[in-house]
């Protein structure tokens, strides 16, 4: 079976955050970019499946700018087989990525697609279930363990309060919680082979997909400074200062 | 004039960074107060691959350039090991390089690979105690016989032998008094650290504790034909085509702990209110930070100027001087800042500052001391008469 993995160049999650002066978007001049950190966690479920022999080759596709390259090197040094970088100027929208991963689907056949459940630049965790709907296959999402029998995938999932386990059907699409596993690191050698291993240029057009976007940003803010808080000497003050408040009647 | 990292390098930097993130202050900090070699960290560099960085592919390396070594030890020096971190796989890293470049195809395979794979440790035994940097001087004697050599003599200062299954080492195989120049006569060897003829005793020091430095004490050490690299006699010659990149490696380690140190101390500035305010509010806190940062960076510049002409071929001597020299004067002046800039707690082990202060000070001692550097830029640069 193969596997697809879509993988997200993103600011590095220990970089904080600048949102630009003209309230535009955020600032991501000259600031480290990372690979989304729930798509490692995709790459190395992947990886591992290959490891116990369910899965035959691994294929990692990015969408974004040209640099999403190195984001794909990246997943090629962890063990990736192949990769497909589809070059867009701009932010792809959640709908776009999945009508292209759609595509890209179509083309390669996988048995499983895993994902990120989000990017953790813009927190959409949308791309997963459009993409399961556009396919028409059964999900998995919030995966915190993924078990492959013949075509038949058990996928434990986070939910609130404890966890459920589904049953799907191959080909199917799972997307990773944090639990799943713990990303490698990229060994050495395999940095060097990953130079070597294919990596295929498209474009949105190359699939017939148009990728303009549909949402306007009206407004891009700072989370607002937390402002002091108020001590409170008993209970009965608390009330006291909640009803003042309004929040408690 | 391109000083930016190519894909290969900023992956090797990233996937190092990343790597060592698994190894806390605190692993590094342990490992310092019990002063036993850090193990974990060195199967786990092995096991990834990293000791063979500079290596040849032939011999399971990456066959990569001393550019992507020194930013690779750097890297490893700048996540919090320090120098400890450092010095515990510079052997293999480095010190493998004159098999590489003088030994036999049989020697390259049947030595090599084992260091690299870490099944087996090496130490690189030069110094002695009555020679110091007056290399040619060394005493240590490698006696022919049939078949081999006997060898005896005293090293010191000589790192991990304490825990090294093989020692590269420098002698005199034809005495001082019989050769046209002091630099002929010397060979050089890769051999067993055999125990028996060995002793070792661990030199108390100032810091960087779990990468212990001994002296040695050779005594009737049996020496087989097939351990000599190169030809009898030119061992100096082979060992200084190696000080170099050693400078090298040294200087970017020493950018990297003085990177960390500057860090642990802006985020401590950021912090830390006394006046009401963040002490990194007050200029006395942010310039000395600020001019550490710009006198580190300038440094790392021509310390990756030497590697890349190194790597070009090109002669490196007075840049690979000049950047070991530098970075690790600028380093110590960082740690020194970073400390200062913690106040009391900059005294104080669970900061981590002072462990880096005690450790940049080997790069400023070692392999070579200021004194010499400036001597030979003096000499070679401006044309100075030869005052050694
Ligand atoms: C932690 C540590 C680890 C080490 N690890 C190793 C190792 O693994 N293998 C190894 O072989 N060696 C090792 N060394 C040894 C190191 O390379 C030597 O300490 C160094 O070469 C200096 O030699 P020395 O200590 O004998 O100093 P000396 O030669 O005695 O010099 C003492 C001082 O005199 C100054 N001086 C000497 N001559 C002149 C001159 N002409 N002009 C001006 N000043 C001069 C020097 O600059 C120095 O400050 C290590 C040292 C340390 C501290
Ligand atoms: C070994 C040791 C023994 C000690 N023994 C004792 C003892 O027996 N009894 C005792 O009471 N104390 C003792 N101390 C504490 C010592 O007196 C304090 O460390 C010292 O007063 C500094 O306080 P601090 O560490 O909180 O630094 P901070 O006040 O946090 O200062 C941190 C840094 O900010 C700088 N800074 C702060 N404000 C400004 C400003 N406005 N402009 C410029 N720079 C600024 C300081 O100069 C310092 O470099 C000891 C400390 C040590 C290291």
């Amino acid at each position: 079976m193969k596997i697809l993995v879509p993988v997200k160049r993103v600011l590095d999650y220990n970089v904080k955050p600048r949102v630009k002066a003209d309230g535009t978007g955020v600032d991501l001049a000259n600031v480290k970019m990372s690979m989304n950190p729930f798509d490692e966690i995709a790459v190395e479920e992947a990886i591992r499946l290959k490891e116990k022999g369910v899965a035959t080759e691994v294929i990692v596709v990015s969408i974004g700018e040209p640099k999403s390259q190195d984001t794909l090197r990246t997943a090629l040094a962890m063990g990736a087989d192949r990769a497909i970088l589809i070059t867009a100027e701009g932010e792809v929208e959640p709908l776009g990525v999945a009508k292209l991963l759609k595509a890209v689907a179509d083309e390669e056949q996988p048995g499983l697609v895993i994902l990120g459940k989000q990017a953790i630049d813009d927190d959409s965790n949308q791309t997963g279930q459009m993409l399961a709907a556009l396919t028409g296959w059964g999900q998995g999402t919030f995966a915190s363990k993924v078990e492959v029998a013949g075509d038949t995938v058990i996928v434990t999932r986070e939910v609130d309060g404890g966890s459920e386990t589904v049953s799907l059907k191959a080909p199917a699409i799972v997307t990773t919680d944090l639990r799943l596993n713990e990303p490698r690191y990229a060994s050495l050698p395999n940095i060097m082979k990953a130079k070597s291993k294919p990596l295929a240029n498209k474009t949105p057009a190359d699939y017939g997909v148009d990728v303009a976007k549909r949402l306007t940003t009206l407004k891009v803010s700072e989370p607002p400074v937390r402002s002091a808080g108020i001590k409170v000497a008993d209970v009965d003050e608390l009330v006291a200062k909640l009803k003042a408040l309004g929040v408690a009647a | 004039m391109d000083f930016s990292y190519t894909q290969d390098q900023q992956n090797i930097r990233d996937a190092i960074l990343n790597q060592c993130s698994q190894f806390s202050d605190d692993y590094w900090l342990e490992r310092d107060r019990e002063g036993l070699f850090p193990l974990d960290f060195y199967k786990s560099m092995a096991d990834a691959g990293w000791l063979g960085v500079a290596m040849p592919e032939s011999v399971g390396g990456a066959g990569l350039g001393i550019t992507e070594a020194a930013i690779m030890m750097q890297a490893v020096a700048e996540a919090g090991g320090g120098m400890t971190a450092a010095s515990s796989i510079h052997g293999p890293v480095f010190s493998l390089e004159p098999i590489a470049l003088f030994g036999t195809e049989e020697q390259k395979q049947r030595m090599i690979p084992p260091i690299l794979s870490g099944v087996e440790k090496m130490c690189f035994a030069v110094t002695e105690p009555n020679a110091g940097l007056d290399t040619t001087k060394l005493k240590t004697r490698a006696e022919k016989q049939d078949g081999g050599y006997l060898v005896n003599g005293e090293k010191i200062w000589i790192t991990n032998a304490h825990v090294a299954d093989r020692m590269m080492l420098l002698a005199r195989t034809t005495p001082l008094d019989q050769v046209a120049r002091k630099t002929q006569g010397l060979s050089l060897f890769f051999t067993c650290l055999d125990r028996s003829k060995i002793e070792h005793r661990l030199i108390p020091k100032m810091g960087r504790h779990a990468v212990g430095s001994n002296m040695l004490f050779i005594n009737d050490l049996w020496i087989p034909e097939e351990d000599r690299i190169g030809a009898e006699g030119e061992g100096f010659k082979i060992i200084l085509k190696g000080l170099n990149p050693e400078r090298i490696l040294l200087g970017a380690e020493a950018v990297g702990i003085g990177r960390n140190a500057i860090q642990r101390a802006a985020r401590y500035a950021r912090e830390r209110i006394v006046f009401d305010r963040p002490i990194g509010m007050n200029q006395g806190i942010q310039h000395p930070l600020a001019k550490c940062w710009a006198q580190l960076e300038a440094a790392n510049l021509m310390v990756m100027k030497a590697a890349t002409l190194f790597d070009k071929g090109e002669d490196c001597g007075v840049e690979a001087n000049a950047g070991k020299y530098l970075a690790a004067e600028n380093a110590f002046e960082a740690c020194h800042t970073a400390m200062l800039t913690l106040g009391g707690m900059g005294y104080a082990q669970e900061y981590h500052v002072e462990r880096l202060l005690r450790e940049v000070l080997i790069p400023r001692t070692a392999p070579v001391s200021p004194h010499m550097i400036l001597n030979f830029l003096a000499e070679k640069v401006l044309e100075l008469p030869k005052s050694y």
